[in-house]
């Protein structure tokens, strides 16, 4: 599973080359700015993928757990 | 005298005890002071590191910024997201390196892999040079609060001093498990203000968030998104790159990865450091809100206008409340870079050019270089001029520098030869050193240059610069000694 690395790239892929498209404040996204409220939903995503990659990481999965 | 400046004066003394109490009759010896024994765990470097990322600059800083800049503030909820992405990968191989040879700052792990202490000097005055902005703008913010709460009673310069004689005697006592423990205090206060603020201030003035916006949006139009040109998308882009790349740079950051347990500690905080960040969105909410209540701050005078917006709104004990958050979000990072820069000053640039140093002797260097090096922090800080953004900037255009050079060592086989890191760098910060001292930019440099071209970020031409140095130097350094097997020691 070690290919879910790649994810990671999303969100830099996202907050780099979002603003380049969603340069705009109109329409408001629950109450924000659409650029606003796509970098908070690229922030959102970021911490589910580098979850889905903490958990697939053969590195974390050896017997010790909490030390 | 009001209410305000008795709770803030809580706060220091508070934050004085628990510094005391970390200490809890640990011998204070170098491993403790610099890196807490290498025996925190996921909590603890979780608010440390978050401590250290979350300073004046933010709380002041980031509501300056949304008030005066507006959309452009967003890069810093990008970078701030992406350096943990970063981490995830960039910090478990440096801490395992660093743990089996006993490196107790970021000089030494540069001075180990490339095998120079040469190199180790460089990249400790590196360092040196550029923690002084960063501790000059947690010591400005320090200023601005205590001043701005007190009501004018307290005069920013003696509120600098105090700040300075605070940090000193907080960090000489404790080290960093007093910067870890107040870093706990710290981080509870700063949620609830910065969510109360971030809430309420729109509710209050606006009727909600969206209603805030769309009045701005009114008022302002293309304000809440990036402008044509200058900070356009495409500085957006490049100024959050450059700020990852930078962001572990810091010697009291890199250091603090030091204080870990083990390994998985980063791993696990980079899943929940960037939901952290989320609080970060408060301190715009409360910055935006600010916009259209207290017009016509400009310059460096957008760092007050949390504060004035507060002092407008709220009673004086509030104010208080607001203040000691904002005296903690200065002290907590104001002691690691503290830590950070005498370690550096007595282990990485006495140590190596003292012969007969020994642990003891060099510990205690650390400790009494702390008040010369805060001394010369309030002198910058009471005489030079610049906004708190334009230091950062600063900050991390000197130590982005670093990054080639690290992140070259941690590859299976690293390309840069020892001549050829200290080539890169040495180029690279004299680039930066060369366009803050000309206010170069881009389009001043290239004006034939294709808008959005010409609004990327200057420090790129350092970075670019840098690696090409680093690169060629290594290529010739290579092909010249190509015949002896080993190469001669070369320093500096």
């Amino acid at each position: 599973m070690r290919h879910l690395r790649w994810l990671a790239l999303l969100p830099f892929l996202g907050m780099l080359g979002g603003p380049f498209v969603l340069n705009r404040v109109e329409p408001l996204v629950l109450g924000m700015p659409l650029l606003l409220a796509w970098l908070v939903a690229c922030m959102l995503a970021t911490s589910a993928i580098m979850g889905v990659i903490y958990l697939t990481d053969p590195e974390n999965r050896d017997a010790g757990g909490e030390r | 005298m009001n209410a305000a400046l008795p709770i803030i004066a809580l706060a220091v003394v508070v934050a004085l005890a628990l510094g005391l109490r970390a200490r809890g009759g640990r011998d204070m010896d170098m491993e403790q002071w610099t890196v807490g024994g290498r025996g925190f765990g996921t909590g603890l470097v979780f608010l440390l590191m978050a401590g250290e990322i979350y300073t004046t600059f933010t709380f002041l800083g980031g509501s300056g910024w949304a008030y005066g800049k507006g959309g452009p503030t967003y890069y810093i909820l990008c970078y701030l997201t992406l350096i943990y992405v970063l981490s995830y990968w960039l910090l478990p191989p440096i801490w395992i390196y660093a743990k089996a040879r006993g490196l107790f700052s970021q000089p030494d792990f540069f001075a180990a892999k490339y095998d120079s202490p040469g190199l180790g000097i460089l990249v400790a005055l590196v360092g040196i040079v550029a923690l002084v902005p960063y501790m000059v703008l947690q010591l400005k913010g320090l200023g601005i609060i205590v001043a701005t709460a007190s009501y004018g009673a307290i005069s920013p310069t003696l509120a600098v001093w105090i700040g300075a004689a605070t940090l000193t005697a907080y960090v000489m006592v404790s080290g960093v498990r007093g910067s870890a423990w107040t870093a706990v205090l710290k981080d509870v206060m700063i949620v609830a203000v910065v969510v109360f603020l971030g809430v309420y201030l729109p509710l209050h003035y606006y009727g909600g968030i969206g209603a805030m916006f769309a009045a701005i949006e009114g008022a302002k139009p293309g304000f809440l998104a990036l402008p044509e040109r200058g900070q356009s998308a495409a500085w957006f882009a490049s100024t959050t790159l450059l700020t990852t790349l930078g962001g572990w740079m810091f010697p009291h950051i890199f250091a603090s990865l030091y204080t870990a347990r083990d390994p998985r500690v980063f791993r696990r905080n980079a899943v929940f450091l960037p939901l952290y960040q989320l609080m970060l969105l408060f301190v715009f909410f409360a910055g935006f809100s600010a916009v259209l209540q207290v017009p016509g701050l400009t310059g460096a005078d957008v760092d007050l206008s949390l504060f004035r917006i507060a002092l407008q709104t709220f009673p004086p004990w509030f104010v208080g409340v607001i203040g000691a958050t904002g005296v903690l979000t200065a002290l907590v990072p104001g002691s690691m870079i503290l830590i950070a820069g005498s370690t550096l000053i007595a282990h990485n640039l006495y140590r190596p050019l003292a012969r007969g140093a020994t642990d003891a002797s060099t510990g205690r260097l650390a400790r009494l270089t702390a008040p010369v090096l805060a001394l010369a922090c309030v002198g910058f800080t009471l005489h030079g001029g610049e906004t708190i953004v334009q230091l950062l900037l600063l900050g991390y255009g000197i130590v982005t520098q670093l990054f080639p050079a690290l992140a070259a060592s941690l590859l299976p086989r690293n390309p840069l030869t020892r001549a050829g890191a200290i080539a890169g760098i040495g180029v690279g910060v004299g680039t930066v050193a060369a366009m803050a001292a000309t206010g170069s930019t881009l389009a001043s440099l290239f004006p034939t240059l294709p808008g959005p071209v010409q609004d990327i970020n200057v420090g790129a031409v350092a970075l670019a610069l840098n690696v090409a140095a680093a690169w060629l130097v290594s290529l010739a350094g290579r092909g010249a000694r190509a015949p002896a097997t080993t190469g001669s020691r070369r320093v500096s």
